[in-house]
């Protein structure tokens, strides 16, 4: 099985940050992986997106141009990766920054007020997890063991407090029912 | 019978391919004395320029690289941070230092490199048959200064020892002159100087030595050492321009 | 052994030091900043020399200068940072000493962009600054190979006295991979007869240079060093061949282009065409017989490149119009898709079924 995933966003929402933590769970579960960042000037405070992928098999081009899955943490992102999303796939959407809705009847659009509910919670910036939580809630890719694993190898020691937040908000996307 | 007079053990025993008249010879023996008398020639690596001395490798016996043109400060850099226990010196004329390779002189400079800088400076480009250098003076005429230098169409000259003292990573700058037996005493002394702050791990040191072109200046030896007197003094005066040493770090 | 995630860029870092690179010289430069930012961290605490100098100019002359030593030594620069370094190289392999020059290839001419490119082949194989020389050039296409061709990169350049390129591009450079680092035992090689390092009085003086004022002299040391070029052709050339056995047809590509042909190559497979794929692991010596054993059978060879076609030069060199040979590239910094080199396939192999 082979998952190619697209995260994508403004430079600062933890696009890339849920990415590597996608691949981190990949890799403690002894997947093949590849993740790949856009990068330069383009990531200054401006659209930032990331490709995740899993698999079974050596990986071959690292680029996802049509993902099963995608988590879209704004709303350019949302209108310019909608459509390139593949038959069948699954996208997850902050609707509390995206007013379009999905217009595509081949795909499963998960609308998530992630950023009402990372602020309801005192989990300011945390609609990336959030999404991240109802990806695993809907894709059954990792357990919430494995997320948090992840997180402890992602989070410097300084900052060991947020894990817990994080796995609040992971909780808090899973329990999601729009 | 005493000994008075030999040549140093760090000069090799070859013929050098200098211009009757020209000061290298003068400037690589004091080198050479130098180290000699410190007793590091097996313990120093040299880095020689592109220009007159390009061929300074076939007459020192330490261990020599030859770097391309202006970069021998960046050579020596590698050299000194690769194996800090060598003491590593640079001998570069006027073009290689102060034009093509200003960048590396003045960057080595201000990272305080532990290295000696030998700059001897003769306001031409003597290699390729006397062209203006950046220290060829204004009004000299030089094979691409027929007229001339006009400070309007070609700048003024570099004064290398000035500029790089206004540098805190400077420990030593110097200006010299091999013209007499006085100033040269003064220039072996000024490079024995420069040798011990490397030792003493002080940072950069630069002896600037003036010095002649009869071939290219178009004049007998005794001619050019009067020009050396006459002109080129009046505008690259004479004198330690930093010296760490010296109270304050003490800036002429 | 444990893997862990890591960015090709700081993966190579990490295998060099491994490798025993003793000093980093570099000047920052998009997109291999990671590099230089992970070896200033590591180099101090790890006994090893990280100096950010005042140019490229500067940089590749100071490893000339700890090259000349004897010391390992690497600097890492992106395309037009490359080309400041190409004099410096040429004294490097003038003087034959041994260095490691990355090249996390971005794409040009001119200030180019910053999104990867193949587009310095040409540069890297065959004109990497003046003089009758080459590098030996390597060319991963994953972050664990990077981290593998790395030490080879150093145990090279000990063992034939030249410089040596790992050519990168911007995408293995920013990607992570998970990756292992094996136990590197550096290659012993003995550098006391040339290395500058202090005579300590016990023997005559290292030059090292590259100025032979004689014209027959400079071509005497010239022809020894191709003599070497020579045993490095034969001897060292590298690619990986990809269900090539039966293959009709033949994708010759390298670096990270090779990931984007694999995946073609591998839809194409699945819809029953028989194609496979060479992978140049040396660009220079450019692996001559392992193509043209892999396209023995072959009736058509396509090369796809990230830039508008340079190693296919070497393709029809090394086939000698023996089979025809197209290109399909994208230059830049687009990234060819899978879908643009499957359709390639499929027209080679005559058109849609």
């Amino acid at each position: 099985m082979t998952y190619e995933i697209l995260l994508a966003g403004f430079g600062g929402q933890g696009v890339l940050f849920a990415g590597k933590l996608l691949a981190y769970c990949a890799l403690f579960e002894g997947k093949e992986i590849s993740w790949l960042p856009s990068y330069g000037p383009e990531m200054r405070g401006g659209k930032c997106n990331c490709s995740v992928c899993i698999s079974d098999e050596p990986i071959g081009s690292p680029k996802v141009l049509e993902p099963d899955l995608l988590i879209a943490l704004n709303g350019p992102s949302f209108e310019a990766f909608v459509p390139t999303v593949k038959a069948g796939g699954k996208v997850f959407a902050d609707s509390s920054l995206i007013d379009a809705a999905c217009d595509r009847t081949d795909i499963d659009c998960y609308m998530v007020p992630a950023t009402q509910i990372a602020d309801d919670n005192n989990l300011a910036k945390g609609s990336n997890i959030v999404l991240l939580g109802k990806l695993l809630a809907e894709t059954g890719l990792f357990s919430t063991d494995t997320v948090r694993k992840a997180l402890e190898k992602n989070t410097p020691a300084s900052r060991a407090h947020t894990i817990d937040n994080n796995m609040k908000a992971i909780a808090l996307g899973m329990e999601y029912q729009g | 019978m005493a000994v008075v007079f030999e040549r140093p053990h760090a000069l090799c025993d070859v013929r050098l391919h200098y211009c009757a008249g020209c000061t290298h010879g003068i400037i690589h023996r004091l080198v050479c004395e130098v180290i000699d008398e410190m007793g590091i020639e097996g313990e120093t690596v040299g880095v020689c320029p592109v220009g007159c001395s390009v061929f300074a490798y076939n007459y020192f016996n330490c261990d020599m690289i030859e770097a391309p043109h202006g970069r021998a400060p960046a050579v020596a850099t590698g050299v000194k941070r690769a194996r800090p226990d060598l003491n590593v010196f640079t001998y570069q004329g006027d073009g290689d230092l102060a034009a093509i390779g200003t960048a590396e002189t003045v960057h080595a400079a201000t990272r305080g490199e532990n290295i000696v800088v030998i700059f001897v400076n003769n306001t031409t480009y003597g290699m390729t048959g006397g062209q203006m250098a950046p220290t060829t003076l204004p009004g000299q005429v030089t094979t691409t200064t027929p007229y001339g230098r006009d400070p309007k169409a070609n700048g003024y000259p570099i004064r290398v020892c000035e500029m790089l003292s206004t540098l805190t990573g400077t420990a030593y700058a110097v200006r010299t002159a091999v013209d007499t037996v006085p100033h040269i005493r003064e220039t072996k002394k000024a490079i024995r100087k420069a040798f011990e702050n490397q030792k003493a791990g002080k940072g950069f040191s630069i002896v600037e030595v003036l010095s002649t072109c009869p071939s290219n200046w178009g004049m007998t030896p005794k001619e050019s050492i009067k020009r050396l007197q006459e002109e080129c003094m009046p505008y690259y005066p004479l004198g330690v321009y930093k010296d760490i040493d010296a109270e304050g770090g003490e800036t002429k | 052994m444990e893997k862990v995630l890591m960015k090709g860029n700081e993966a190579l870092a990490e295998a060099a030091i491994r490798a025993g690179c003793k000093c980093f010289f570099g000047y920052p430069i998009t997109p291999q900043t990671e590099l230089s930012e992970y070896l200033s961290k590591q180099m101090p605490k790890r006994g090893g020399v990280f100096l950010q100098a005042e140019s490229e100019v500067a940089a590749i002359n100071m490893v000339l200068g700890a090259a000349a030593t004897g010391t390992r030594v690497m600097t890492s620069s992106s395309s037009p940072g490359v080309s400041l370094k190409s004099e410096g190289i040429s004294y490097i392999a003038g003087s034959d000493v041994p260095a490691v020059i990355i090249n996390v290839q971005r794409g040009g001419p001119g200030l180019g962009g910053i999104q990867p490119s193949q587009a310095d082949y040409w540069q890297a194989t065959k004109g990497l600054g003046h003089g009758d020389f080459h590098l030996i050039v390597l060319a991963p296409s994953s972050v664990q190979e990077v981290v593998d061709l790395v030490s080879r990169a150093f145990d090279l350049g000990d063992q034939y006295r030249v410089p040596v390129m790992l050519l990168s591009d911007g995408l293995l450079g920013q990607m992570m991979e998970p990756v292992s680092f094996p136990e590197i035992t550096a290659k012993e090689v003995d550098k006391s007869d040339w290395a500058a390092n202090g005579t300590k009085m016990a023997r005559k003086h290292h030059i090292v240079n590259s100025l032979y004022i004689e014209a027959n002299d400079l071509e005497d040391i010239v022809k020894e060093r191709y003599a070497r070029y020579a045993v490095i052709e034969a001897e060292e050339s590298d690619a990986e061949a990809y269900q090539t056995e039966d293959a009709d047809i033949v994708v010759v590509a390298y670096g990270a282009t090779s990931r984007v042909v694999k995946s073609a190559v591998n839809k194409a497979r699945a819809e029953g065409i028989k194609v496979g794929m060479l992978r140049p692991i040396t660009l220079w010596p450019f692996p001559k017989k392992q193509l043209c054993a892999a396209c023995e059978n072959a009736k058509a060879v396509l090369t796809v490149e990230m830039s508008m076609g340079q190693m296919v030069d070497d393709v029809k060199l090394a086939l000698e119009c023996k089979k025809p040979v197209s290109f399909f590239g994208r230059t830049g910094g687009v990234i060819p898709t899978p879908a643009e080199v499957y359709a390639e396939i499929v027209k080679l192999n005559g058109g849609a079924k």
